[in-house]
């Protein structure tokens, strides 16, 4: 079939002489200002897909992985096809041969692989480890070749942490829509085009490099042709049907999954783009409602059951076995059209279809102009399972425009036009500690920082710490960029994302996202020194260990701008200090306040705090303010969230909110009504993000006792939602202590 | 004009409305068992605080609350103790256009003026029980002021909605619903009755404070129970929730 007739009904040029999906939307789509009652619940078949791959999920619970190949390097043709019910499925695509079998990447890091395996009882295939020790250098291999002193001791202690320096760097999103618009010849040939227009260039570092890049990108786009000819279909030309555009895009991502196991694989902005093909199809009468939903919840059984090899460690980290498929939905485009469509309700509906679940992450790009309806059934959606989370389109749209997706939790860009390093963060309650003991470590005493003369007074003088701090924050700028300069330069050098790359321009606009972690605690440690006496107390070797606090202080989260402007003046100041030094390949440079639930392993490596914190105590999660020391409900603490800047965090300010479903109101619909009116008030206010959780604290305790009972219960943590069954008693206990925003 | 105030807080669908500003004034003449806020029982206890503190708080949630949806409650302890300081609150929130809530048991019912009422866009009624006796038991209290009040809310046509608080073995004898229920749906000027049901959830406050909680054994009624008292409520013809 040529495009002429994959094509018919479309309309608009723009998107058909160039590469441009965007284009292509703006011209087709048809906005559904609509409610949710044309729906379609799950068919018999889509139940018996469903429960056929979730009856392993108690297996692969119980014993933390269902199955692994341990003999074979994923890429995008490794591996036969794969089924969960041949017969049955419409959308097909496992990333080995069989459902929840993990693959090995080691590209991005060898060790990672055998310690994965081994955690799980599984052995690494002797030749597999030759060929990567022997043969072929890694990424992990190469980072640690140029890494210095400074920045291992740093990475040791902590203070910068989380770096992708051992696995896939992740983030970056695949512009995947393009393959069933384009076919992947039409995509090639654009390539071609790409890698021609530097043949009159000279040969510098920069020339080469792209030169390589792009044929690297043509070769992975051919295998992407193949992978998908042996299940059957024929990827070189454009999709003509919506079941074949779904087939299409999900091939296209299932490729890059086989490529990479990068720490957030995220889906991109797709729904409304399905929708145009989802409608010709209605209009044609090719298929009916039920069929639609079929295919969208076929789609989203294969992004739940998206899998990497990780250690036991990592998912410590992340809490369970996070992948961040995530899923722009909503928002409005630049014409002030909503970009809300049927197909973003049948994208809502599997969390019904299917029961609630952590992945793929749905992502509702809100703005308090989007359709009424639509806004009632996210609301409705969030209170029933807790699966939703909300990115301001009002802070989006005029930066990245209309068509942004949000990578990983919170990092926006527009499709296939932009990519970041990701950055992972510091620990800035850490440097603070820092700060005051002239760079050495509160806990293991070591030289970390720069030996600068610590601070000698009993009690902390505001001035002295503030100044300290800041020359502490100029290393750990520097340090932390160099880390994340020499990790992207191994990464692009040794396990190049071809694939996703292939699914963007060139040139591509890159950043360099790095974050910030334990603000609230630096922000009301600081604001305990200025506000109330702090005392401190020392080891005998002069280390300061504890600090001793009398009177009271405000704290951050209470919309009290004695508290809030401290944490706006840090993350002003550190984005400051991180531009400071240069990015690799001219990289913009970012920021996130974003900890992922590894606030609780960042607090269990940080000693006692000014705060009155103690040693060991998580952290709060993202920017959320400090456990219990927000007094004045969800709201004032929000608002606090609300003023750190986004102009100087483009990489994303991550909210979680706790409330019980009394805490929202008395009736289902006065429910439903009332946290559309807190999102519309807090992204009006120049909120960034929000979880929303809505749950009870008894709900939360008998999952604890008897996990069996609630297989699906989904926790949003910061930025991303997990299985409450799968974090560990540490992060349980600490999702359960966190502030709940009920009515007492 | 200062008053004395025990606390501020935002609350959502709890306290009226929406989203609310709720200020909880120090001070109330009744020891309700079930009190979920014994801090806020002396006026002593209270911070003097002026009414322009309040409304500069206020200020800083303006925006919000009319984008969300919602409004300000005066709440207590007992607003109607202080009687001044709390119309002045209702009466600078009205006159900047939000929605005006007062949260009161109806006991100083006398010393809110129809000045006030008139600033009052809803009058959060709480009848702890309807049969005198019962309501002396439960409050320490007679309920004769409170249901004054109520029918004079009821002249004045003040939107109102009534709050009864369901405590097993103490409030919810049906006779007693029932009376409530014959009587609120008399009244005509009542939107709605909220039938909140008993918890224990201060119970920590109460040890914080060195007191007792009084109803530390009595478990909340169970689902069961609350739809039987919405029954009782609807079959009067009264909107419960």
């Amino acid at each position: 079939m040529n495009a002429t007739a994959a094509w018919r009904g479309f309309r608009g040029a723009n998107w058909r002489s160039a590469v441009d999906v965007r284009a292509f939307i703006q011209a087709n789509y048809t906005p559904y200002e609509g409610d949710d009652r044309f729906l379609t619940g799950p068919t018999e078949r889509t139940r018996a897909v469903w429960e056929k791959v979730s009856s392993l999920f108690p297996e692969e619970r119980r014993r933390g992985i269902l199955d692994a190949d341990t003999t074979t390097p994923s890429s995008i043709t490794s591996h036969p096809p794969g089924y969960i019910d041949r017969d049955r499925e419409l959308i097909v695509g496992l990333q080995t041969d069989a459902p929840l079998k993990r693959a090995i990447m080691p590209a991005g890091g060898l060790r990672m692989v055998e310690t994965g395996l081994a955690a799980y009882g599984y052995k690494l295939d002797p030749a597999v480890k030759e060929i990567f020790t022997s043969y072929r250098k890694t990424h992990n291999d190469g980072v640690f070749d140029a890494y210095t002193p400074e920045i291992r001791a740093a990475r040791r202690s902590g203070v910068i942490t989380g770096l992708p320096d051992a696995y896939g760097r992740g983030r970056i999103i695949g512009d995947y829509r393009r393959v069933p618009l384009y076919g992947v010849d039409r995509l090639i040939e654009a390539k071609q085009a790409e890698l021609r227009s530097l043949d009159d260039a000279d040969a510098t570092d920069a020339v080469i490099r792209d030169r390589e890049e792009l044929s690297e990108q043509i070769r992975a786009l051919g295998e992407l042709r193949t992978m998908a000819a042996s299940y059957g279909h024929d990827l070189s030309r454009p999709a003509a049907t919506a079941h074949e555009a779904v087939q299409w895009l999900y091939l296209a991502y299932l490729a890059a999954i086989k490529e990479q196991n990068g720490a957030a694989m995220s889906l991109g902005r797709t729904s409304t783009f399905l929708d145009v093909y989802l409608e010709r199809d209605l209009a044609e009468g090719r298929i009916t409602e039920e069929r639609a939903q079929e295919l969208v919840d076929d789609f989203v059984i294969k992004l739940r059951i998206v899998r990497f090899l990780r250690t036991p460690e990592y998912d410590q980290l992340f809490s369970g076995d996070p992948t961040w498929v995530t899923e722009s939905i909503g928002g409005l485009g630049e014409d002030g059209r909503p970009l809300v469509t049927r197909t973003s309700y049948r994208f809502l509906r599997t969390l019904r279809n299917l029961g609630p679940a952590p992945e793929p992450n749905l992502t509702v790009l809100w703005s308090p102009r989007l359709p009424e309806p639509f806004k009632r059934y996210c609301a409705a959606l969030s209170i029933e399972t807790s699966a939703i989370q909300y990115e301001s389109d009002e802070l989006t749209r005029p930066r990245t425009g209309d068509d942004t997706a949000i990578a990983c939790c919170v990092s926006a860009a527009p499709v296939g036009r932009q990519m970041q390093f990701f950055g992972a963060r510091v620990n800035l309650a850490k440097t603070l500690l820092y700060a005051i003991n002239g760079g050495r470590d509160e806990l293991t005493g070591a030289q970390v920082g720069p030996a600068h003369p610590p601070l000698t007074g009993d009690v902390l003088d505001y001035e002295e710490v503030t100044e300290a701090l800041d020359r502490m924050m100029d290393w750990l700028a520097r340090t932390y960029v160099n880390a994340l300069n020499i990790i992207h330069y191994m990464h692009d050098k040794y396990a190049y994302e071809r694939l996703e790359m292939a699914l963007h321009d060139y040139p591509v606009k890159r950043t360099l996202a790095c974050g910030i972690a334990g603000l609230s605690v630096a922000a009301d440690s600081l604001s305990a020194i200025r506000h109330a006496r702090v005392e401190v107390i020392r080891d005998a070797t002069g280390l300061a260990v504890d600090y001793r606090v009398t009177g009271d202080y405000p704290a951050y989260g209470n919309n009290d701008d004695r508290a809030d402007a401290i944490a706006v003046g840090l993350v002003r100041s550190f984005m400051a200090k991180i531009r400071e030094h240069r990015a690799y390949r001219d990289a913009e440079h970012t920021q996130s306040v974003l900890t992922i639930t590894s606030n609780v392993v960042y607090g269990r490596h940080t000693g006692n705090t000014p705060d009155g914190r103690r040693s060991g105590e998580p952290f709060a999660p993202g920017a959320n303010p400090m456990n219990g020391r927000d007094r004045h409900g969800m709201i004032a603490s929000a608002l606090s969230v609300a003023k750190l800047p986004y102009d100087q965090a483009l990489d994303g300010i991550s909210l979680t909110n706790t409330a019980t479903p009394d805490g929202l109101g008395r009736t289902p619909d006065e429910r439903v009504g009332n946290l559309v009116g807190v999102l519309d008030g807090y992204f009006d206010a120049g909120g960034f993000h929000m979880n929303v959780n809505v749950l009870t604290r008894a709900v939360l305790l008998d999952a604890m006792e008897h996990p069996e009972r609630h297989p699906q219960l989904t926790v949003r943590v910061s930025g991303y939602a997990v299985n409450f069954v799968r974090l560990t008693p540490d992060q349980q206990r600490d999702v359960v202590s966190r502030t709940f925003h009920g009515s007492l | 004009m200062n008053g004395s105030v025990s606390s501020w807080d935002l609350s959502v669908g709890v306290d009226g409305p929406g989203t609310r500003f709720v200020v909880f004034t120090a001070g109330c003449p009744l020891r309700c068992r079930y009190c979920q806020n014994p801090e806020t029982w002396r006026m002593r206890d209270g911070r003097q605080v002026p009414a322009d503190e309040i409304m500069a708080e206020i200020g800083k949630y303006r925006r919000f609350i009319s984008v969300a949806g919602g409004g300000v409650t005066v709440s207590g302890g007992e607003p109607l103790l202080q009687p001044r300081f709390t119309a002045e609150l209702l009466r600078r929130c009205h006159d900047d256009g939000l929605h005006t809530a007062l949260d009161t048991s109806g006991l100083l019912g006398v010393r809110a003026t129809d000045a006030m009422l008139a600033d009052t866009d809803l009058v959060l009624l709480d009848i702890k029980s309807f049969d005198p006796a019962t309501y002396r038991r439960v409050t320490g209290g007679p309920v004769e002021p409170t249901l004054r009040f109520a029918r004079r809310l009821a002249d004045l046509g003040r939107p109102t909605w009534v709050r009864f608080v369901l405590v097993p073995g103490l409030t919810d004898a049906p006779a007693n619903v029932d009376a409530l229920a014959a009587f609120v749906a008399g009244l005509g000027n009542v939107e709605r009755v909220d039938v909140l049901p008993f918890h224990r959830m201060a119970t920590g406050k109460y040890d914080r404070l060195g007191l007792r909680f009084p109803l530390a054994d009595v478990e909340p009624p169970g689902q069961e129970q609350l739809d039987r008292v919405h029954a009782r409520f609807r079959a009067h013809g009264v909107v419960s929730v």
